[in-house]
């Protein structure tokens, strides 16, 4: 019982002794900074919206790395391309036309992953819209022409499959023989006609012409080419950037990894101290019971219930903490209360007439906390990997983004076999990280609170 | 002198056998949704009924009434078929009088290889591949760490211990998760192992190379198991051994001169054994649940992976099945153990000495 040695302050000081420990409470500050930043910056509802609706990104990327890896490798992966701008009333025999422009240098490594066009009309009766590809070594390629109606129409440049199988053929043409690859729209757009696969890199041209009378005003055109690299975080299959749910999942980790950690142990803490004062019936009890639940298979049963009853993360938190309170530790734990309760202050608190319920919670609880501190930090991590894992068994809240859904997500959709490694990697960073920060502050604690394990 | 320590075993035998009971009704109520599961197999009755009796020629030209009750009493032979004519409450203690006496009887809707709905062969099918992968890895942990822990204690404060001892934060993680990361090394980055699975696809005719591909694929799951649960568990055993280290009566022997391999095995390891015994038959135990996560990640074929299908099909019966099992296996071990314990430790005190 050294522990109580050591006052609040003094056992920081010790704390801060250890270096991993150290590393440990700065990883942990800078978690729940960005904790309160996701609260703040996000609030619940937006972010619930923001990942629940699909159209809200339709301009990023699907599937996209984050941008950083450029620097890294020495391929670079395309970014989005996004052109606009206005467009100009051109006569051609008599008829008018609105003519849409667009430059740009394409001067990456990879080819783009789709195109589509956003055309917005303000025109009652619908037209058509032509449009063509330039590409720098002057092959002028035509994309479709296209019906635009009132309001807004989203033309899927790369799912036409007409257009695919007329490219095919003009590739074939170019290169005088079948290529060894397949041949995707935006793949053959940016080839180079060398027979690999490369990029023609060069200032590329898109025209759109809109067959119609009206005016620069009443048709807006965007041309977006997706990149393979979006943010500082990528995106998913559903074009949704990382970030939110990374940012997201760390308020929701750390408070459901810490509060099921600490009432946990404190509960089982008040049961294995009744269990030991008060002995005879009360403690044939709740050995009983220990035993129960130590043959309920706990994961099994957690699953279930969250998987029968569909409960947001916090009703699972209460169910999380009622299948834990009888653990294993509840034994260890009365064996220590039995051994406080010999001690002589016990007898004389008993002497002057304490009640039962003032010598558990005033007097025996207070002596037999400081060991359990360091279990309730090390047990920190295993519940926000619980978290993880109803995740992955698409359990866990239907609503809120969290680190393992993001995991959950990655291996539903393939990223082990695509090779998507930013989307498994990004997750597991930041459980990696919560877990070894609480760890290492952990174990520094039982260092400190059990002097027989310091390092000499 | 006999009769107390065969009253000490009749005592633990009827509290263990109520445990299992209790366990078990509460995982019955728990698997069947409080009666829930039983509402859509009733209706699912109905339905089939009601389709099978509109596409049967030879009712057709009946008066909708009498097709009705047609209906009504052929549904109600099958609902009596399946016994869910009696409400939930009493029929809840059928199946524990089933369960209880390892009646485990068919599953609703999952099947065995073989074609079988009984949850008895659905169990024993499952069992040899999670012996396999999960008794292996919890057998070679314990023995790693047991031997790690013992190797260090004598190596308190040296260099080896220090590195070791911080190594302790990778457990933290559990073994799923780095199988995740094992995958994407292994087999998305270097395409040299398998991702998921018992055996090869189509799998090998020989017995031989049979062998070698479930061999293969046994390397990342029982690898991220090792990575996962080594380092923690040396780290305990060092603790635990160190505070046994601290005792009297081993200064005592090394201040004798006793050698330290000597003072290591008899002054050191035996009397800490009980404990140590008891953590490896508990955990040998439980490691034939198998590890749900783990063998869902790597859909490996074994009892882990069937709770997870069998809770995502509302399978009561195989749910209900696997845990019976469980809770008696675990009831007996620890029975044993109580035993063992109660002839050999003189402070339990039952064996009378």
């Amino acid at each position: 019982m050294s522990s109580t040695e050591f006052g609040l302050k003094g056992t920081v000081r010790e704390l801060l002794r250890y270096k991993g420990a150290v590393l440990g409470l700065t990883i942990i500050i800078i978690l729940v900074f960005i904790s309160i930043y996701a609260v703040v910056a996000i609030p619940y509802d937006k972010a619930v919206e923001q990942w629940r609706e699909s159209e809200y990104w339709i301009k990023n990327p699907k599937n996209a790395a984050p941008e950083w890896i450029n620097y890294i490798s020495d391929k670079k992966l395309p970014k989005s391309i996004y052109l606009s701008g206005e467009g100009k009333v051109v006569k051609d025999e008599g008829r008018s036309k609105l003519v849409f422009e667009y430059n740009f240098g394409y001067y990456y490594d990879d080819f783009p992953s789709e195109i589509i066009l956003f055309v917005n009309s303000n025109v009652t009766k619908s037209f058509y819209l032509k449009t063509s590809f330039l590409r720098p070594d002057g092959d002028l390629i035509f994309l479709g022409k296209y019906k635009i109606k009132k309001g807004e129409n989203r033309i899927y440049v790369t799912n036409k499959l007409d257009l695919e199988a007329s490219l095919e053929k003009h590739v074939e043409e170019r290169l005088g023989a079948k290529p060894n690859f397949s041949i995707t729209i935006e793949k053959a757009l940016f080839l180079a006609y060398t027979g690999k696969q490369e990029v023609l890199k060069g200032d590329y041209e898109i025209k759109l012409e809109a067959l119609t009378n009206a005016t620069s005003k009443d048709v807006n055109c965007e041309v977006v080419i997706y990149g393979k690299v979006h943010g500082l975080t990528g995106t998913d299959h559903l074009r949704r950037p990382l970030s939110i749910a990374l940012i997201w999942g760390t308020p929701v980790a750390l408070s459901f990894g810490i509060t099921a950690a600490t009432l946990i142990v404190l509960m089982q803490l008040i049961i294995a101290t009744i269990s030991a004062w008060f002995g005879g019936r009360v403690d044939m009890v709740l050995q009983r019971v220990t035993e129960v639940y130590m043959v309920l298979p706990f994961l099994p049963t957690l699953i279930m219930i969250s998987l029968f009853y569909r409960i947001s993360i916090w009703t699972l938190l209460l169910v999380v903490i009622a299948l834990s309170i009888f653990g294993a530790n509840v034994k260890t734990m009365r064996a220590l209360a039995m051994q406080i309760k010999t001690y002589p202050y016990i007898e004389a608190a008993q002497a002057y007439g304490a009640s039962s319920l003032r010598i558990v919670f005033l007097y025996m609880i207070p002596k037999m906390l400081p060991p359990v501190i360091p279990s309730i930090i090390l047990s920190v991590p295993d519940f926000v990997f619980l978290e993880a894992v109803l995740s992955f068994f698409g359990l866990g809240d239907p609503l809120l983004p969290t680190w393992g859904k993001l995991l959950h997500d990655a291996l539903e959709n393939g990223a082990l076999y695509k090779g998507l490694y930013y989307w498994v990697l990004e997750p597991s960073a930041l459980l990696v990280l919560t877990a070894f920060s609480f760890a290492q502050i952990g174990l520094a604690l039982d260092k400190i609170v059990n002097p027989r394990l310091r390092e000499i | 002198m006999i009769p107390r320590i065969v009253k000490y075993i009749f005592k633990r035998v009827l509290m263990l056998f109520l445990v299992v009971v209790i366990a078990t009704y509460i995982t019955i109520l728990i698997a069947n949704a409080g009666g829930y599961v039983d509402e859509i197999i009733k209706s699912e009755i109905q339905f089939n009924v009601a389709t099978y009796v509109q596409n049967n020629p030879a009712y057709k030209g009946l008066p909708p009434e009498e097709l009705r009750k047609l209906i009504d009493s052929m549904v109600e032979t099958q609902l009596k078929l399946r016994g869910l004519d009696q409400p939930f409450f009493i029929r809840s203690f059928y199946y524990l009088g089933n369960a209880l006496t390892l009646n485990l009887g068919r599953s609703y809707f999952m099947t065995s290889d073989s074609g079988s709905r009984m949850v008895r062969l659905i169990i024993l099918e499952r069992l040899p591949q999670t012996i396999l992968l999960f008794t292996t890895a919890t057998a070679l942990l314990f023995f790693i760490q047991l031997l790690g822990g013992l190797y260090l204690s004598g190596k308190y404060g040296k260099r080896i211990d220090r590195i070791l001892v911080n190594l302790a934060p990778i457990s933290s993680m559990p073994g799923w998760f780095f199988l995740i990361l094992l995958i994407l090394i292994f087999y998305t980055w270097l395409h040299l192992l398998p991702p998921s699975g018992l055996v090869d696809y189509p799998p090998p005719p020989d017995p031989f190379s049979y062998f070698l591909s479930v061999l293969k694929h046994m390397i990342l799951p029982l690898s991220a198991w090792l990575i996962s649960y080594t380092w923690i568990g040396i780290y305990n055993m060092r603790n635990f051994f160190l505070i046994f280290s601290t005792e009297d009566y081993v200064e005592v022997a090394i201040a004798k001169g006793v050698p330290p391999g000597q003072v290591r095995k008899r002054y050191i390891l035996r009397p800490s054994l009980p404990p140590i015994i008891t953590n490896l038959a508990l955990a040998l135990i439980s490691s034939w649940m198998g590890a749900i996560v783990t063998e869902t990640v790597y859909e490996w074929p074994g009892l882990g992976y069937t709770i997870a299908q069998a809770i995502g099909f509302m399978d009561a019966p195989v749910i209900i099945g696997v845990t019976v099992m469980y809770a008696y296996l675990l009831a007996f071990t620890v029975l044993i153990l109580d035993i063992i314990y109660g002839f050999l430790d003189p402070r339990i005190g039952a064996a009378g000495r």
